[in-house]
């Protein structure tokens, strides 16, 4: 298939590898943020062809990982109510909260419905006028522009029965996080290509900068995650740290600039929690006060309600790249995607799970 | 039933009716007339036209095969298929993959009150249609009709006989390392039809559902090779579960070259699209074989030799190691472990 197969081709990619292995002459760690570069990643094998002495870890861009359990356990407060049709993207349905996850309120009879985009919401507000519809918007800035567009509709064509559980998160200020640690290990990073292809990567250039790392906006297919490693390692070996595009077909400095218009329009951004790892300060996004009137945190009352997250799981370490998912005692017994205990195990995207579903055959020593 | 009008009931008036009505599962004049105009100018053959309570068969030797699966298929009517051509193969299909030659089909319908009886005529017609291309008959049958909104339009299930000759012994526990492991076709056909068919996607194009009768194809390959050890249809849960399935029923390892898997460009654009693993996607016409090295090469060329094995390709091969795990060897020489999917996200697909 075109513009697929040619960036999963096997000659192109061993090519890249053989100029990775001329380029590292020493150790050197890099993270990919998202949780989709990790899927593919761990999928495609990509880690295990890699030199020794060139360590991937993991990066926090998992957005159904990151969801803070509190938010999780609000959206199932307003999806038993019965006057609340309660559409989410599919993998969210499987993310357990402190009591179960949504596929079991649904089968309780709650009225959850999966969506392929926000805008199919204001179709369903329209058609069940008695009816609330709450889209539960979680994401980075690759899924604000969509979400911003349905409030913005909303508000504009009078939806009134429809709002949006906002719980949206920024890359730059957890990179910022990451790299503030005490115990960072992490030397440059492979920086999020879809998140970019809104946002641009002009914001990335003072993070490169300040902190001395190079970045390389990459794609997400096997060629574009080697193209990438290779651009950072030749970076790091040559002591530069720049902010360089791998990822050119798909976009340029500034991004998408209509759709951070949208974006601004509609969000301005906030504090947020993430989960496993804490609160980060100017990380996320929430709903303006000109849009109150879609904003289900306002329009659902919902208590305080007491979160209960197992205390064995290291998903905070793991998102940080400080550990592995293997370094868990519990990674694989007590926690699995069937019965995931923390954030890196309940998506697909999450390291965890991928760990887990791709590598079981590959000995102790080898993972 | 009775065909008789008792004295002093007042009979029913002849009318021809365009939908279906409770009454038409009441066992009465309108089941009659349903039976009469739809089911037995279709299915008829003389086991069937006795319109006994049971059908009584006459099996040739070899060990009976049994199975039964209800279809519940919607859209009912998809490109390259419909739910009676599916309720017909299916069932065919998982006789044939136990070797069996399938002979008699017993069909139920569970029909919504207010179907069109056109639509239940093509249904019905369409399985004709899929019975005569697989060689079965349909011997016996039941309709129901449920009021409006307590079901979908109609569902068929099926149960079929058929019988093992001597000397064929297959099953899932017999896999052995070593063996080649062959795929008949392109994967993933037939569920990225059924979701592209259904309207709320927006997904049109040229996505058509497999769905056939494997039995001769598998006729076929029985002839070329004795060292069939295992054959599956990849039904729900598609080519990946069936690798699974086998690898733990026979406890050995699966080694896949995941760029020999053979995928329409259609199918994988839309599973890219939909973010779905096209190696997790429904088949209704495919089946995956292990069969012992030496008998590879014959059985494969048997395959290609008919129309629904021409794509037939090796994709992989058993091992000793890592028993119970489906290994794929990635398109760029890594490796992953191919699981089953967790769960179903979509509606209904078989």
């Amino acid at each position: 298939m075109k513009h697929l197969d040619e960036y999963r081709d096997g000659r192109v990619a061993r090519a890249l590898l053989d100029q990775i292995r001329a380029a590292v002459t020493r150790p050197w760690v890099l993270m990919e943020v998202c949780g989709g570069q990790t899927h593919s990643i761990v999928r495609h094998g990509i880690d295990q062809l890699l030199p020794a002495s060139l360590e991937l870890v993991h990066g926090p861009g998992c957005p159904v990982c990151v969801t803070p359990l509190e938010m999780i356990d609000k959206a199932h407060a307003i999806a038993q109510r019965p006057e609340v049709i309660f559409c989410s993207f599919g993998d969210m349905l499987r993310v357990p909260g402190s009591r179960g996850d949504l596929l079991t309120l649904k089968g309780h009879g709650a009225d959850i419905r999966v969506v392929y985009a926000p805008l199919d919401c204001l179709r369903i507000a329209r058609d069940n006028p008695d009816r609330k519809v709450v889209f539960f918007a979680i994401g980075f800035e690759t899924t604000a522009p969509a979400n911003a567009l349905a409030v913005h509709r909303a508000k504009l064509e009078g939806v009134a029965n429809f709002s949006m559980l906002v719980s949206h998160v920024l890359v730059p200020p957890a990179m910022t996080s990451i790299l503030q640690s005490a115990q960072n290990r992490v030397q440059g990073f492979l920086g999020p290509g879809h998140v970019c292809t809104v946002m641009g990567f002009a914001e990335y250039e003072p993070i490169a900068a300040a902190y001395r790392v190079p970045i390389v906006i990459t794609g997400f297919e096997p060629v574009d995650l080697l193209h990438g490693i290779l651009m950072a390692v030749k970076q790091l070996e040559s002591g530069r740290h720049e902010v360089e595009n791998q990822y050119r077909r798909l976009l340029g400095r500034d991004g998408n600039p209509a759709a951070r218009a949208l974006i601004f329009e509609v969000f301005e951004t906030v504090d947020r929690k993430w989960r496993g790892i804490g609160s980060i300060p100017k990380s996320g996004y929430r709903l303006r006060h000109e849009y109150r009137a879609h904003d289900a945190e306002r329009l659902f009352e919902v208590e305080d309600v007491r979160t209960n997250e197992p205390t064995i799981c290291i998903s905070g370490q793991i998102l940080r790249g400080l550990k592995k998912p293997h370094d868990c005692p519990a990674f694989g017994t007590a926690c699995t995607p069937q019965h995931p205990l923390g954030a890196t195990m309940v998506s697909s995207e999450g390291a965890c799970a991928a760990y887990h579903s791709y590598r079981r055959h590959l000995g102790e020593a080898a993972r | 039933m009775s065909s008789e009008t008792p004295f002093g009931a007042c009979p029913v008036p002849f009318t021809k009716n365009d939908r279906v009505l409770l009454g038409h599962g009441g066992g009465g004049q309108l089941s009659s007339q349903l039976l009469e105009s739809v089911f037995l100018p279709a299915f008829g053959n003389p086991i069937l036209n006795r319109l006994g309570d049971q059908a009584m068969l006459e099996l040739p030797p070899g060990r009976v095969a049994f199975t039964t699966d209800s279809y519940v298929v919607t859209p009912m009517f998809f490109p390259g298929g419909d739910i009676g051509r599916l309720s017909i193969c299916g069932t065919v299909n998982d006789l044939a993959v136990g070797g069996a030659r399938p002979l008699y089909i017993a069909a139920a319908f569970i029909l919504e009150e207010g179907l069109a009886i056109d639509d239940l005529r093509r249904v019905v017609e369409s399985m004709r249609d899929a019975a005569r291309e697989a060689g079965v008959s349909v011997v016996t049958g039941d309709t129901k009709v449920v009021g409006k909104g307590s079901g979908d339009k109609v569902y068929v299930t099926t149960t079929g006989i058929g019988v093992v000759p001597a000397g064929v012994n297959l099953s899932a526990d017999s896999a052995r390392p070593g063996d080649a492991v062959i795929v008949s076709g392109t994967v993933g056909d037939h569920g990225m039809a059924i979701l592209a068919a259904r309207q709320d996607l927006g997904l049109q194009g040229t996505l058509v559902s497999d769905t056939a009768p494997l039995n001769g194809l598998v006729a076929r390959m029985l002839v070329a090779g004795r060292e069939i050890h295992a054959l599956r249809d990849p039904t729900r849960g598609g080519l990946a579960s069936t690798l699974n399935e086998i690898a733990r029923a026979s406890k050995v390892g699966v080694e896949i070259d995941e760029g020999s898997i053979p995928l329409r460009d259609e199918v994988k654009g839309a599973c890219e699209i939909l973010g779905l693993d096209p190696l997790t996607v429904a088949n209704e016409g495919k089946l995956v074989a292990f069969v012992g090295a030496s008998h590879a090469a014959a059985v494969l060329d048997a395959m290609r030799a008919h129309p629904l094995g021409r794509d037939a390709v090796r994709i992989g091969t058993v091992t000793a190691e890592h028993p119970n795990l489906v290994v794929l060897r990635t398109v760029i020489g890594g490796t992953r472990v191919l699981d089953p999917p967790h769960g179903e996200l979509l509606p209904r697909i078989c």
